[in-house]
């Protein structure tokens, strides 16, 4: 397993690995908080539309699954603003649609050689040192918007209403959190796969919210949760020969379980 | 007589086509504390969101301090407000002085950080209310009348001229309705704000402000206490009987369908 790190390709894998899945832990405590668990699922199966797409048309799937996200994205969050819909009902319509596109699309393609398993669980081993660098570039974006907004996301996620007569710009933050939050799916979708993502946005907020009273330490254990989960996954995957984006999402799915079971624990 | 804080003039509120607010005309005095009565769908928290920019009129005028609510929001012009249910989310995990402290975020503006003088500012507010000692304690933590307070304080953390309360005292046992009261008019008095505070508590109400609007709708009564029975019955609709008790520093109002 040692002689794994020094080759290309498991390095590589790592270093995704880890920003995709600091990325998350931080998205993940706004997830939890905002009770946005079901958009994740919503953004990720939306991508499927769109990476069909991009077989389809011979683009690179990844802008196509990019560009598809951050339009399903707003059409939930307009339909919601705009109608009378809750959340919850819009994700559930406007994904469907779009995994059900997908399915024509890919249909139509009639290229069944390419890699729609990978996209579909996740294929970190494969990622390339261009990849990596797409990652890193939006690792940056992301990680640095973040820390720009951070108070005005915490107060929205606290009371929308307040903010707003407060005079934070709260409309223009709710879109621009969709829009990072979808570009972070995007962007994991080649450590777990667009099925399995929606659980590096919910689980690590999950876990760090019952072992924390504040959300500064909320953060911290949530990307903690994260990252460990990956590397323990990745290593563990190689080590038993299972799936790797799978395989962290068992490990993450255990950290919740310990993390549950430490609140029933007598002294706390 | 003191400049206008509010003018409304011919506002029209609906939804989906069905009024909530029809034809309100009001003047609210500078450093009044005003209660606006009603009974529930009267349209009460309607009237605060107009007065606070969160709803545009769909017909009619309202100037607050002489200008367009979300004009004056835009211009750093905020509105101290209490929420009905201002903790959503009830084991949100921050504490008494973060939430204080967001009251300021509009005033520190994007991408910078609150500052010592900022939590210096959150604290004071903390004083005021007599709960410093909280600050560090986690909000889901806190009995209802303390965080009740906390929220107060945050209300007056942007600065207002202007204090909207909603229901301030609904979630709040006898005594502590009291003391909400009480603060409440300590504040207007020390800050020279401007009080609106809406309520279905007619009797505590009518003990604790200098005017009264009776909404339902429409404006019915817009005077100084007492309001008489008549008044009440027409805002109510239906038959209200008054139980005034002489020491006990309460007044119970029974309202009845006949």
């Amino acid at each position: 397993m040692i002689e794994a790190l020094s080759l290309g390709f498991f390095q590589r894998a790592l270093l995704a690995g880890v920003m995709l899945s600091l990325l998350c832990g931080v998205l993940s405590v706004f997830v939890i908080l905002r009770r946005m668990a079901f958009i994740g699922v919503g953004i990720s199966h939306s991508a499927f539309g769109g990476v069909a797409l991009g077989f389809l048309l011979g683009l690179d799937p990844l802008w196509s699954g990019i560009g598809f996200s951050l339009v399903v994205a707003l059409l939930i969050e307009w339909a919601q603003e705009r109608g009378r819909l809750e959340q919850d009902a819009a994700i559930g319509i406007f994904f469907a649609v779009a995994m059900a596109l997908g399915v024509v699309f890919l249909s139509l393609s009639r290229t069944y050689n390419v890699d729609v398993f990978g996209f579909l669980f996740g294929n970190i081993l494969a990622v390339g040192p261009y990849q990596v660098g797409e990652t890193l570039a939006v690792s940056a974006v992301v990680l640095g918007t973040v820390t720009l907004f951070y108070k005005e996301l915490v107060f929205l996620s606290f009371d929308e209403e307040m903010a707003w007569v407060s005079g934070v710009p709260v409309r223009a933050l709710r879109y621009l959190f969709l829009v990072l939050l979808a570009l972070v799916i995007i962007m994991a979708i080649y450590l777990v796969g667009i099925i399995l993502v929606s659980a590096l946005l919910v689980i690590p907020g999950a876990v760090a919210r019952n072992l924390t009273r504040h959300i500064s330490g909320m953060l911290w254990v949530s990307v903690a949760a994260a990252v460990a989960a990956t590397l323990a996954g990745l290593f563990l995957s190689l080590a038993l020969d299972w799936p790797s984006g799978a395989t962290v999402v068992l490990v993450l799915g255990l950290a919740f379980f310990l993390s549950q079971a430490s609140r029933l624990w007598p002294g706390r | 007589m003191s400049p206008a804080a509010i003018q409304i003039r011919h506002l029209w509120v609906s939804y989906n086509h069905q009024p909530v607010l029809e034809d309100i005309n009001l003047d609210i005095e500078e450093n009044t504390c005003v209660g606006v009565l009603g009974p529930n769908g009267a349209g009460k928290s309607t009237l605060l969101k107009v007065i606070l920019g969160l709803i545009a009129p769909t017909r009619g005028e309202i100037l607050v301090f002489g200008e367009n609510p979300r004009q004056g929001r835009n211009r750093g012009n905020f509105i101290g407000y209490l929420p009905q249910r201002p903790l959503s989310n009830p084991h949100f995990p921050v504490n008494a002085l973060d939430v204080v402290l967001m009251g300021r975020y509009g005033r520190i503006g994007l991408g910078r950080r609150p500052k010592k003088e900022d939590r210096d500012a959150a604290l004071a507010h903390l004083e005021r209310l007599g709960i410093r000692h909280l600050a560090d304690r986690p909000i889901s933590e806190l009995s209802g009348g303390e965080q009740q307070r906390v929220f107060i304080a945050r209300a007056l953390a942007v600065n207002p001229h202007l204090l909207v309360l909603d229901e301030p005292t609904i979630s709040l046992d006898t005594c502590s309705q009291d003391e909400v009261y009480d603060l409440v008019k300590r504040l207007k008095d020390e800050l020279h704000l401007t009080v609106i505070m809406v309520s279905h508590d007619i009797g505590a109400v009518a003990s604790h402000v200098d005017d009264i609007v009776c909404l339902n709708r429409r404006v019915h009564v817009h005077s100084p206490p007492p309001i008489g029975r008549l008044a009440l019955e027409s805002t109510f609709g239906c038959a209200v009987e008054y139980l005034f008790h002489g020491e006990i520093p309460h007044r119970v109002v029974r309202v009845r369908d006949d």
